[in-house]
């Protein structure tokens, strides 16, 4: 390959993919990357949606019917784990890649090769995690926040693994995260200017910045871990004048910066379908962007939330129920400028805009319950029970997964040139809206009636809210299930889509052709104020 | 298309509503104690200052959905900024904020009111079940028993009918009185496990090395239930808190009863028991204290959890066996059972475990065998 | 060469086979090192055979993707917009290293300022010290564990001697010595802005040597604490928190050295120009790093 060099000073741009399998392992190219971590996602949530439906299948009725507890544990941690690491982060990603590039109007991605090895650390990371569930012992077991010492002393041996695949999704988002920083504040067009940049290129840098700031720590953490199993350390040993609850500090230091790694680029997807939908420019561009960084900032100091009942003293717990309730503050100013937007225009319901509508209602009533966790001395009640599971699948299933679903009906045309099926659309939308209620709504009643999280059995009066919930939550699976049948249709045989694709829509992508050629802008384009963002 | 989905909320909205409102098992219940009445009262406030918010948020959102419509001929303004309601909004929500903080503050710091008890009681956690340790003024335990899950293994694998309170029933439940300030110092032998009773409103984790405090009033007898909330390893799930608060006199005299009884067992420890005695005993506490992990049958689950009927040290030397069972094994699940069965319980599982299934040492195990080896070691 | 403006000629490499080989390699490295560790762990005969087939895969490709990075920017390929992508990628890697770091310094931080008192039966849940663990005594350096049966205390700490004999304080000359390597790694870099190679070459291969007497220095320090001390990873919270905030920033120093290294080898080879020395630049960047984790180590591990 070293003939290139100068050859191809002036054509570069011009070489289209390789053919075959090739193209995939080697590839540089932003798109394929893109689909490379969209296929990969999608995957991923397939693989954790049936250890959830093994869940679901285990808690249809009390008793133990098919599967032991031991296995129970495994299937709740890398459900969670999978759902969260290989299936939403790496969907935000594959959208970054997607869209990124062509939404600033640049040819690539700013550092290429080290694209693809962002993408390529995933497989071989997830493939060493799934393994472990068949090795001696078991895999994973201690839920997906791993504490302290249930994740060390007493964990079994394949944690060893579990530790070094973390590294390498750590490794991957790091990489991950420069690359798009990189892109945002190097290759945008002249006149996109910062403030005229789509709000999906904003979420996503700010995201970018947590992703920067967490993922270390959360390499550090399982560090620690690795040196108190192997390496005799007492980090998280309070015999050796360490804390199992430092570990927890550390991990949620992470981790809660996490959930909203999960929900700002959903924001920004958000941001963008609505305006499209509502044929008006989006209301509050400015203090959507503000918001967006201020929720960023709280994200750091608000971590112990997740331990109101470890103990900590009583200035710590009113400091952490405080700054957890102002994050409901720059989320509102959110719902309320979508809400704005929505008002007085002039709407179409499409299937993106059925999933952006469903997002803002659903992710807010679960906004709501994050609230009534933040309360301290409530969430003494709600801690580790159900009520938390409806939480947080509301904030992430309705609420992440939804916008990336919405992502795809929305793009995909301009993706692979072809429209989607908008009636089985609409379906796979109603399936989807009804199933996920249905799941997860009674979850909200079994928590308060005092079910805890975790448990592969339960006392009696809990008996109907899971059965329900069971009952939903194969419904959910189907319908993304006929989901995939849906894509695959409209890439193999569906209508050819317009270059504009929605009457409605504003920004630099869709003035490429559809479907968009190999290198978005292989020249930089004029950014004019009627496709920046508003 | 949107008339369905306004049902279908609609329809969800109500059943939240009527659940929260009428029936009492879809929502938190309000408790016995002074604490878990004013939890409830806080998370009825915050519930409805949300479903307030909900109504008027998803109100509007709803009123465009069905009047702003391309197909209703609405066409589009195009304003798309306001500073003066983003101040609006702003305002607003943390001026409401600042209303749930007061109260929420209020309660919080009533439960870190500790101090002033008239008794105290330490709880441990330990993989799968726990203990509790009656404690004088000076925190020197008086007396100590373990709270293991009583529901039998046929009714969670479904070969009987399950009962009233099934997996919430224990076979030594802890007893306190009403009326008096109970503290709880918690901790932990092995994994974080957490304690709580909904019904006194309170939850806290019991950590290894850690000690965490809580205390109650109750002031209404009766038999109050709850579980380990925290993921504790396989049997998380089967591992319940159930509490019986008794009339303060009524309690008096069980625990001047426990008091001798304690005294009592001290003395068997000089005992020699026959071989029925100590298969009998050995077997109650081994199906309490072992079964879980090595089955009833004593095949284990290998191998994670070793068989004992068959195995090198349950049938070698005497020696080696009380030492894994008194002094565990660092770093797996096997427990250091030495300091929670006495001489008389270790001596009478190891002899049970000697003897049991295809087992045949034919040897007696004495208590005065156990105290001789944890006198040795030391 | 193409400017800043000239955005139409941002290089976009071909396919390349470098980063799938690179993600193979690391799967091989990290999933050998977990079986080597599980087999020591068991007992059994460590098998190292795919950590190493991992690490040289690594190594050989990463050489491989580098040269290419350079013979690129010998052909011109390179273009300003392209040099300040890297700049961002090095800029921003060197902040997710120091948040790596940081979760350390969290950790001891946490311990010595909160369990260490609780423990010792001090502040807001002193009732664990006075309970749980009676006979502990909150100091730091932490000398006897509370459980010292299970983590046997070190015998002697790091912990820094009177100013006055600090001469003899080996921790001391390491500082000065890392110190220093910032000073000349600057120098070195004056050097190439003045397109005087041989002043480069100096500055930058004394730079490298005093990188290796760090290295030499904290290799006798570590012997000293296992062998004389007592200190090791296991002595309780003070060892864990000394070896593994100074075992990664060594491991750090290592690396530095090493990029350093061959950026002299390219020195030697004529590379790098006054406005196009991005490959030294970015080292000198980790460089400076390293020495500022260091200079908050000596604070907070040896001195405070
Ligand atoms: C996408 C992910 C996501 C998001 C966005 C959120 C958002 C929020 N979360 Fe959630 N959370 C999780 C994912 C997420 N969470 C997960 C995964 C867990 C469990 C982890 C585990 O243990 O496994 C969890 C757990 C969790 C807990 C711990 C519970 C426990 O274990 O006891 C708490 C406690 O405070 C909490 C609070 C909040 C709050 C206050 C918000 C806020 O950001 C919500 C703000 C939004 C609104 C409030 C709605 C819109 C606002 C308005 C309309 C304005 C007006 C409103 C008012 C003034 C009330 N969350
Ligand atoms: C991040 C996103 C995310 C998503 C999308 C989901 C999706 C779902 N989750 Fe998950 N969940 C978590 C994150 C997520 N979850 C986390 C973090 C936890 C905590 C873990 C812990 O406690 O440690 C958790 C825990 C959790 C629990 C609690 C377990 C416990 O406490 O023991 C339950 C129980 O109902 C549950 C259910 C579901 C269901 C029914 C779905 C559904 O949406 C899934 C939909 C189903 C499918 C998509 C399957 C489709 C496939 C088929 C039908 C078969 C076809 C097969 C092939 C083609 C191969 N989840
Ligand atoms: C929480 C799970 C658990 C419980 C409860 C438990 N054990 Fe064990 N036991 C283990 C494990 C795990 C091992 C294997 C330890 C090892 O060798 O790594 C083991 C090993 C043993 C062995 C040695 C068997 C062999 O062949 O290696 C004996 C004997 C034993 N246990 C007796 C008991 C007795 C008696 C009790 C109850 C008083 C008990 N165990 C309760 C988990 C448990
Ligand atoms: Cu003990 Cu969960
Ligand atoms: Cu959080």
């Amino acid at each position: 390959m070293s003939e290139v060099v100068v050859a191809h000073h002036d054509d570069h741009h011009d070489h289209g993919p390789d053919k075959g399998l090739a193209r995939w392992l080697f590839t540089t190219n932003h798109k394929d990357i893109g689909t490379l971590y969209l296929w990969f996602s999608f995957t991923m949530f397939l693989i954790g949606g049936v250890m959830a439906l093994i869940i679901r299948t285990e808690l249809f009725q009390p008793g133990l019917q098919f599967i032991d507890p031991a296995f129970f544990n495994q299937m709740t941690t890398n459900h969670g784990l999978i759902m969260v690491f290989g299936a939403i982060m790496p969907a935000f990603v594959g959208l970054a890649n997607w869209l990124v590039p062509m939404m600033v109007g640049a040819p690539d991605m700013a550092l290429p090769r080290m694209n693809n090895l962002s993408f390529w650390i995933l497989p071989f990371a997830f493939a060493m995690l799934i393994s472990t569930l068949f090795m001696e012992g078991g895999g994973p077991n201690f839920g997906w926040t791993f504490y302290a010492p249930l994740s060390t002393t007493y964990a079994p041996d394949t944690v060893t693994y579990f530790i070094f695949g973390v590294h390498l999704m750590g490794a991957s988002s790091i990489m991950g995260s420069i690359n798009i920083i990189a892109t945002i504040l190097n290759m945008r067009a002249p006149g996109m200017t910062l403030m005229k940049m789509p709000l999906f290129v904003w979420t996503w840098l700010i995201t970018a910045y947590l992703l920067l700031a967490v993922m270390p720590v959360l390499a550090g953490a399982v560090t620690m871990m690795l040196f108190d199993i192997h390496f005799g350390t007492s980090f998280f040993n309070a015999a050796g004048g360490g804390d199992p609850v430092m570990f927890q500090h550390i991990f949620w230091f992470f981790g809660h910066p996490e959930v909203y790694i999960m929900i700002l680029p959903a924001f920004g997807i958000v941001s963008q379908i609505i305006p499209t939908f509502a044929r008006k420019p989006l209301f509050g561009y400015d203090s959507m962007v503000y918001a967006t960084a201020s929720i960023a900032f709280l994200s750091f100091i608000v971590w112990a939330h997740h331990m109101f009942t470890v103990g900590m003293p009583l200035a710590g717990q009113l400091f952490f129920m405080y700054s957890t309730m102002l994050i409901a503050v720059p989320t509102g100013v959110k719902v309320f400028n979508w809400t704005a937007t929505m008002w007085r225009g002039s709407m179409t319901f499409e299937t993106p805009m059925l999933f952006a509508i469903a997002f803002v209602i659903l992710f807010t009533i679960g906004g709501f319950s994050g609230l009534m966790l933040a309360i301290t001395p409530v969430d003494y009640q709600y801690h580790d029970t159900y009520f938390v599971v409806a939480h947080f699948h509301y904030v992430l299933v309705p609420g992440a997964l939804f916008s990336i679903i919405a992502a795809v009906y929305y793009w995909l045309p301009k993706w692979c040139g072809r429209m989607y099926d908008e009636s089985l659309g609409k379906l796979h939308f109603w399936l989807s809206f009804i199933g996920v209620n249905v799941t997860f709504f009674p979850q909200h009643f079994s928590g308060l009636a005092g079910m805890p999280r975790r448990i592969p059995d339960y006392a009696l009066q809990f008996a109907d809210f899971n059965m329900v919930s069971s009952i939903g939550a194969f419904i959910f699976g189907f319908s993304q299930v006929f989901f995939l049948y849906v894509l695959i249709k409209t890439i193999r045989s569906g209508e050819p889509a317009t270059d504009r694709v929605w009457e409605g829509a504003h920004g630099l992508e869709w003035t490429l052709p559809s479907p968009a050629p190999y290198h978005s802008f292989t020249t930089p384009p004029n950014v004019t104020d009627a496709e920046a963002h508003s | 298309m949107i008339k369905i989905w306004l049902k279908g909320l609609s329809g969800l909205g109500s059943v939240l509503v009527a659940g929260l409102a009428v029936a009492d098992e879809l929502n938190m219940r309000p408790g016995v104690t002074e604490i878990s009445r004013e939890v409830y009262d806080l998370h009825m406030l915050i519930f409805w200052i949300c479903v307030a918010i909900g109504v008027v948020v998803f109100g509007v959102i709803f009123w465009s959905l069905i009047h702003h419509r391309k197909s209703a001929g609405h066409e589009a303004a195009q304003f798309h900024e306001s500073t003066r309601l983003e101040i609006g909004w702003t305002l607003v929500p943390t001026l409401i904020l600042i209303a749930m903080a007061y109260p929420a503050t209020k309660t919080l710091v009533q439960m870190y009111d500790t101090g002033g008890e008239d008794m105290t009681v330490e709880v441990r956690g330990y993989q799968w079940k726990w203990q509790y340790k009656y404690l004088d003024e000076d925190l020197n335990s008086t007396f100590d028993f373990f709270s293991n899950l009583a529901t039998p293994r046929d009714e969670i694998s479904n070969r009987a009918a399950k009962g009233e309170h099934y997996l919430l029933e224990v076979d030594n439940a802890l007893r306190i009185p009403t009326n008096r300030k109970v503290r709880f110092l918690l901790t932990s032998e092995d994994v974080i496990h957490a304690w709580w009773v909904p019904d006194f409103g309170i939850k806290r984790d019991a950590i290894p090395g850690i000690l965490n405090e809580l205390w109650a009033i109750v002031p209404e007898p009766g038999v109050y239930r709850g579980q380990c909330t925290e993921l504790c390893g396989k049997d998380h799930g089967f591992m319940p808190v159930v509490v019986q608060a008794m009339p303060e006199a009524e309690y008096d005299a069980w625990y001047a009863e426990q008091v001798t009884a304690a005294e009592q067992r001290k003395e068997a420890l000089s005992k020699t028991f026959t071989a029925e005695e100590l298969m009998a005993e050995g077997e109650a506490v081994y199906n309490t204290f072992c079964a879980s992990c090595h089955m009833p049958n004593g095949k284990g689950v290998p191998p994670v959890f070793p068989a004992l009927d068959g195995s090198a040290i349950a049938t070698g030397p005497l020696e080696d066996h009380l030492d894994i069972i008194i002094n565990g094994k660092a770093g797996s699940a096997m427990q250091a059972f030495g300091k929670q069965l006495d001489a008389a319980q270790i001596a009478a599982v190891t002899h049970y475990e000697r003897h049991a299934w295809s087992n045949n040492t034919g040897d007696m195990v004495q208590p005065r065998d156990v105290i001789a080896q944890m006198s040795s070691e030391q | 060469m193409a400017n800043s403006t000239d955005q139409s000629a941002y290089y976009i490499p071909h396919n390349s086979w470098y980063p799938f080989l690179i993600a193979a390699g690391a799967l091989c490295m990290l999933a050998g090192l977990g079986n080597w560790l599980n087999d020591l762990k068991a007992g059994d005969e460590p098998s190292h055979l795919l950590f190493y087939i991992g690490s040289a895969t690594l190594a050989v490709v990463l050489f491989f993707w580098f040269a290419k990075v350079i013979e690129e920017n010998h052909a011109g390929l390179t273009n300003a917009q392209l040099k300040r992508s890297y700049v961002w990628g090095m800029g921003w890697f060197i902040f997710s290293e120091v948040m790596f770091f940081a979760a350390f310094f969290g950790a001891l931080f946490y311990a010595r300022a909160l369990v260490l008192p609780w423990l010792g039966g001090e502040g807001a849940k002193g009732l664990t010290g006075e309970y749980l663990w009676p006979e502990f005594k909150p100091e730091w350096p932490v000398m006897t564990n509370p459980n010292p049966d299970v983590f046997q205390g070190p015998g002697e700490s790091m912990a820094a001697p009177g100013l006055g004999s600090w001469g003899g304080y080996l921790p001391f000359w390491n500082t000065v010595v890392l110190l220093s390597s910032s000073v000349t790694v600057h120098f070195a870099h004056t050097a190439i802005k003045n397109q005087h190679r041989g002043k480069l070459l100096g500055w930058l291969g004394l730079t490298v040597l005093l990188g290796v007497a760090f290295l030499i220095l904290q290799a006798e320090e570590y012997i000293h604490a296992y062998n004389e001390l007592g200190l090791t990873l296991s002595s309780g919270i003070y060892g864990s928190t000394f070896f593994l905030l100074t075992g990664f920033h060594g491991f750090h120093v290592t690396l530095g050295t090493f990029i350093l290294l061959i950026q002299l080898l390219r020195a030697f080879k004529g590379d790098f120009r006054p406005d196009d020395c991005f490959g030294f630049e970015s080292a000198s960047w980790y460089w400076h790093f390293v020495d500022v984790v260091w200079v908050c180590l000596f604070i907070f591990v040896y001195v405070m």
